[in-house]
């Protein structure tokens, strides 16, 4: 492993026990940098557990720091330092203070934008100019919504723990989302490349850690789940040209199984807890989508039945009338598409404009692909739709 | 110990709440005041008459004038509030929560600067 790997798996990790140390998150950032620099000038190879070697180098980086300085940061941070001394010596970074900084980042009383912004930032090792072009903002955005979050957080005094059981219901759903959203944004990403694998390797490296850290929490399960086997399908997502291809389109034998086989036996574990949350059901439908030859679309159409009930939100809709037109014909479910209100989004009108094609309406086939270019902003989606709309012109003037 | 300031504002033309609500919410508001203090979180808190009870000194270059009504032209008007203090963020909210409840409208966390305290 070179440097910039361990950069990128210690990263994180030593921010967050460093914040533990220290109490404050910008000297436990300065610190681990400063380390990283100092690793850069004298590791020949890198040693056996370089986390520890981080962490360690870190400390010692900041008590030198910490020495030299006098605000009042740097006093209550020596405070804290001079209390655990009586502490076992720290052998590298503590599994359970990612846990407190990803709740810490997440907190709900930070804008959800600076949420994931700062998770990437501190948890992610990634820099802000990574951060800008994944999510299509300027840099100096990005920047600036990371250091309000961090003064907000000195600031209101946002606590750096774990929540309480009775406050996870509160408190969990923003980190899932934040986590959610990255790998999303990774999957299909706004601009650029369809997909953007660092995202969605970041996103699922941090639902894991949080799996293993809350193994009985079903919808941190869930999360995991739904992200492992969307991830296993994605060497069949784009074709050899780079086009799109559609789940239907899909070839089975690219799909990663061991992935498949790790997000199934997830979902097992969900269904035997039997306390189901919207992650769960999504990975549910996943699982069902990688089961077998071909997709069972009446137990689609129960999960997002199920799945509706309990998160009433417009995309599930959209999503659910997919599975409609499978179960009952397309017919059914443009009825269905009626009410859905999603302006903006392009996936809207694109499914609209398949079930139409399906229905022989090609002229309002073609209205609604022409929409849906217009609101899609990644270009091998707009190809894809280009693509699907020139097709409906050609069946229709060889009939 | 942090201090956070939490306060409850009214909105000019909204329907005021009727006697019997208005009852509810002194009772309420007097019990989580109660548990303020037996939690030993209570600094300061109450009620304020309307906005037009108002009146603001200012002095410029020496010269004193006074005049009615609210400092700023807004809307919404500070209508109560409460000082206490508590470790961290994830405290004062839920103290927060009970306010909010107990008086029937939304309700802002602010922390004080603390290099300002005495």
């Amino acid at each position: 492993m070179d440097l910039a790997d361990i950069y990128r798996v210690e990263y994180g990790r030593c921010v967050a026990t460093l914040a533990r140390l220290l109490g404050d998150i910008n000297l436990a950032e300065e610190a681990v940098q400063d380390a990283f620099t100092t690793a850069l000038q004298k590791w020949e190879t890198a040693p056996p557990n370089p986390g520890a070697w981080i962490v360690t180098t870190a400390r010692n980086r900041a008590v030198d720091r910490l020495r030299r300085e006098s605000t009042r940061e740097a006093r209550h941070a020596q405070a804290l330092l001079l209390h655990q001394q009586d502490e076992p010596q720290e052998v590298g970074p503590v599994k359970d203070d990612q846990l407190r900084l990803i709740f810490t980042c997440c907190h709900p009383a930070l804008a959800p934008d600076a949420r994931t912004a700062l998770t990437l930032r501190l948890l992610g090792g990634l820099e802000v100019p990574e951060i800008a072009r994944a999510y299509l903002v300027p840099e100096a955005t990005v920047a600036q919504r990371i250091v309000r979050a961090k003064k907000k957080i000195r600031d209101a005094g946002i606590p750096y723990r774990v929540p309480a059981g009775h406050e996870l219901p509160d408190r969990l759903p923003p980190v899932l989302t934040v986590l959610y959203l990255m790998f999303n944004e990774g999957y299909a990403a706004t601009a650029g490349p369809l997909i953007r694998t660092d995202l969605c390797a970041e996103a699922i490296r941090l639902a894991r850690e949080l799996a293993a850290l809350m193994p009985d929490e079903p919808e941190v399960l869930g999360l995991l789940a739904l992200l492992l086997l969307t991830e296993a399908r994605r060497p069949a997502r784009v074709g050899p040209a780079g086009e799109l291809v559609p789940l239907t389109g899909q070839d089975r034998a690219l799909w990663d199984r061991t992935l498949i086989a790790e997000g199934h036996g997830l979902v097992r574990r969900c269904l035997r807890r039997n306390r189901p949350g919207p992650f769960q059901i999504q990975a549910a439908i996943n699982a069902v989508h990688t089961d077998g030859a071909a997709t069972d679309w009446t137990q689609v159409l129960a999960l997002y039945d199920q799945l509706l009930t309990i998160a009433p939100t417009p995309i599930v809709a959209l999503n659910r009338a997919v599975a409609v037109a499978e179960v009952h014909g397309p017919a059914v479910a443009l009825a269905a598409l009626d009410d859905v209100d999603l302006p903006g989004y392009h996936r809207l009108p694109a499914t609209r404009a398949e079930l139409l094609a399906r229905l022989g309406r090609d002229t309002e086939a073609a209205a609604a692909y022409e929409q849906a270019m217009t609101l899609a902003t990644n270009e091998t989606e707009r190809a894809y739709l280009r693509d699907r709309r020139t097709e409906l012109t050609r069946t229709r003037g060889a009939s | 110990m942090k201090q956070y300031l939490l306060s409850v504002h009214t909105v000019d033309g909204e329907e005021p709440l009727s006697d019997e609500d208005m009852q509810a919410v002194y009772r309420d508001t007097g019990r989580v005041n109660d548990e303020m203090l037996a939690a030993n979180v209570w600094v300061f808190g109450g009620g304020l008459l309307p906005v037009d009870s108002a009146t603001v000194v200012r002095v410029e270059r020496g010269t004193t004038t006074m005049s009615d009504g609210p400092f700023a032209e807004t809307k919404e008007h500070i209508a109560g509030f409460w000082v206490i203090k508590c470790d961290d963020l994830d405290q004062a909210l839920a103290w927060a929560e009970k306010c909010a409840v107990a008086c029937q409208g939304p309700v802002e966390v602010r922390p004080f600067d603390e290099m300002s305290e005495a």
